[in-house]
């Protein structure tokens, strides 16, 4: 292969192999190799948590939020992922010539709101301007700095252990699909809303609980089933769902039907999946219902000591593997 | 979902199972025709649940499985003509062909679009009027009619600049060719739902009486299916040989009356070549008369293809239900659907891939 393909940037395993084949081996120095949401990294006697993320979606406007409101969104996710407290993000704008100054102002009202709500700080910026065609219309990257919460609790994908209990915090899939209806003009009875929210508050009750916490890890590109995969391989652990108890709301299960798509490898934006020790599944599934984008949160299935995979009890009683996305299922989704 | 869950119900699914226990007493081989129901065997594991005594088999119906590698060799020579925006649904874009495929064609610079439905390439071709716009037009009785419909508004819009490279084939003349194979263990069929919602049931009533063996009209949900197979091996286990239609929620005998009417202006029958079959007679449709214009393959004149099938793939005998994807040495470690040898291995309706998607091991 000697082209970058759109599968590529997917998140899936071609994501995986560019990762080892080209980025890994120039760039890593034991953090990148790690494919956490956010890299802990040591500084001053305490510790810094970074993230970065760009942002690519086509279209930059639609049903429940922008460009702009994700890319705050998207990098804050991340850092709380880690169990980090977001303190400050430096944004980068890059626009097409001919870009409306209108829209931009939306773009950047949405993103300046978002980061208030979150109580996150933007201070840095950059803005580049390219010829026609050479962007479309308007990308994104954010770089996210924050604090561990509680220095003693670090979440990460590789702490899942055998006999955890694995919860989603909603229906997922609400995010991929809002854009996969509005990029295509699909005029459903109901729309789809994009889920894009910060889960910072949620996550902050949760660390600020006194539960055992393992890995939080935000469902976005390749949906539920390359999450869960990341996090079974990176814990060494097999993880098994009942594919009942996935929830997915009937719009976004109607919108895949219709395009041929399977909800677990669609993407969301504010939603996570939680690994928490057994004794601390109830406490956790209380906190998450007090959130309106936890309200739906539920227990998908459990960690068990197996070949690192993820296994998936279908509803009439079989048992398969769930593997990650293989190419491109939706590709500008975030 | 209204109209969904219920046909994908574990209670409903536990009592099938044991109608389908109950009545089967001897081995049975049956094959569903349809890629897309091969997909719902393997997502929901049917196989794994049945008794043992009853073998699935996978058949020929995955038309991107299907489509010649000449085809996609073309469609690739083409999509690097230039003024040239090449259309296809997003499958037949990954399909490999002797040296690449299209989504590579459009990794180099080359104009190469994924469309939903076919009506697309028409809004495409007023906002590009000095563009030449191609639809690789692939697929079984189902997609003919909006296939067809495209080009019925094309002429009436006076669209010029539209055209369509036809690989279009039809079911019943590949099941024939099924049913005439000496080796075939087959005892009984599940028929493609869909394909009979446009043609109605005929053919298969016709077939059925011919070859003596019972075709039950089958939908796609797990629930059709675990029906469709109750019915096939009660009548196996019967001596009966009929045509039985479980999805009549979709399908009636006479077919689609509109859809029959565009797809017999727009196309006429035509002799097709099956990737891993062969030829077959009168298996497949190119342009009538009238439409002849449209036709990529007179409009632009690629010769010279020189098509080269990997020589370790045997996706051929996987199509006619001879062979399942473990019993190729390259399945799951050549062969994957990032790095696919065989176009089963491809598409979402693809054998390979759905067996190797929904894995055990």
């Amino acid at each position: 292969m000697d082209k970058i393909r759109l599968g590529h940037g997917s998140g899936g395993k071609l994501s995986q192999q560019l990762l080892q084949e080209v980025f890994l081996p120039k760039f890593d120095t034991g953090f990148l190799i790690q494919c956490q949401d956010a890299a802990i990294a040591p500084f001053n006697k305490s510790k810094l948590v970074v993230s970065t993320d760009s942002y690519v979606v086509s279209p930059i406007f639609f049903p429940g939020g922008n460009i702009g409101s994700l890319s705050i969104h998207g990098t804050i996710n991340d850092l709380c992922m880690r169990g980090a407290k977001p303190l400050y993000i430096a944004i980068s704008f890059i626009i097409e010539e001919g870009f409306s100054i209108e829209q931009l102002k939306e773009i950047v009202q949405s993103a300046s709101t978002a980061a208030k709500d979150a109580g996150v700080e933007i201070i840095a910026g950059d803005t580049k301007v390219v010829e026609r065609k050479a962007a479309d219309k308007i990308f994104i990257s954010t770089t996210g700095v924050g604090c561990l919460f509680d220095e003693s609790k670090t979440c990460g994908i590789e702490q899942a252990k055998p006999e955890d209990i694995v919860i989603a915090s909603g229906d997922i899939g609400c995010h991929g699909m809002a854009i996969m209806c509005a990029r295509n003009n699909f005029d459903l009875e109901t729309q789809i809303e994009s889920d894009s929210a910060s889960l910072k508050d949620m996550v902050h009750e949760l660390l600020k609980a006194d539960l055992e916490i393992h890995s939080l890890h935000d469902i976005t590109r390749g949906g539920l089933a390359t999450c869960l995969n990341e996090i079974a391989q990176s814990s060494k652990v097999s993880i098994d769902i009942d594919e009942e108890n996935v929830p997915v709301s009937a719009q976004v299960r109607g919108a895949c039907e219709i395009l041929g798509l399977d909800p677990l490898f669609v993407a969301s934006e504010g939603r996570l999946v939680a690994i928490v020790s057994k004794n601390s599944s109830d406490k956790a599934l209380e906190i998450m219902h007090k959130y309106h984008y936890g309200k739906n949160a539920r227990v998908i299935g459990d960690v068990k000591d197996a070949k690192a995979r993820v296994n998936l009890r279908t509803t009439i009683g079989s048992t398969r593997i769930l593997d990650m996305l293989t190419g491109e299922q939706l590709p500008r989704i975030c | 979902m209204k109209h969904l869950s219920e046909y994908r119900d574990g209670k409903i699914a536990a009592l099938l199972i044991e109608k389908i226990k109950k009545v089967c007493r001897n081995n049975w081989t049956i094959m569903e025709v349809c890629g897309g129901q091969t997909h719902t065997i393997c997502q929901y594991g049917i196989q794994e649940i049945l008794p043992k005594e009853i073998n699935l088999v996978h058949g020929p119906g995955c038309p991107v499985c299907v489509t010649p590698l000449e085809q996609i060799d073309k469609s690739i020579a083409i999509a690097k003509l230039p003024d040239v925006i090449l259309c296809s649904f997003g499958d037949m874009l990954r399909v490999p062909g002797s040296r690449s495929d299209l989504l590579e064609a459009r990794a180099e610079g080359f104009d190469v679009r994924m469309v939903y439905s076919p009506l697309d390439c028409l809004k495409i071709c007023k906002d590009n009027p000095d563009k030449k716009i191609v639809f690789f037009a692939v697929g079984f009785e189902t997609t003919a009619p909006a296939n067809a419909m495209a080009l019925w508004q094309a002429r009436k819009q006076k669209i010029d600049n539209f055209y369509m490279l036809v690989s279009h084939v039809t079911v019943p003349p590949v099941l024939e060719a099924v049913l005439q194979n000496e080796d075939s263990n087959i005892q009984g069929f599940l028929a493609p739902g869909h394909v009979c919602a446009i043609m109605g049931t005929g053919q298969y009533q016709y077939l059925s009486a011919k070859y003596k063996v019972p075709i039950v009209v089958t939908g796609f949900e797990p629930l059709d299916l675990l029906e469709g197979i109750y019915i096939c091996i009660e009548q196996l286990e019967n001596g009966h040989h009929e045509l039985c239609n479980q999805y009549k929620r979709m399908v009636k005998n006479e077919g689609n009356k509109a859809a029959l009417e565009i797809i017999s202006e727009v196309f006429q029958p035509d002799d097709r070549l099956w990737r891993g079959i062969g030829m077959i007679a009168e298996s497949g449709y190119k342009l009538s008369e009238q439409y002849k214009k449209y036709d990529a393959e007179t409009m632009f004149l690629v010769e010279n293809i020189q098509t080269s099938e990997s020589p370790i793939c045997i996706s051929g005998e996987i199509l006619l239900g001879r062979k399942k994807p473990a019993q190729c040495p390259a399945f799951a470690t050549a062969c994957t659907p990032q790095t696919p040898l065989g176009a089963t291995m491809v598409s979402d309706e693809g054998t390979c891939q759905a067996y190797y998607k929904y894995r055990k091991e």
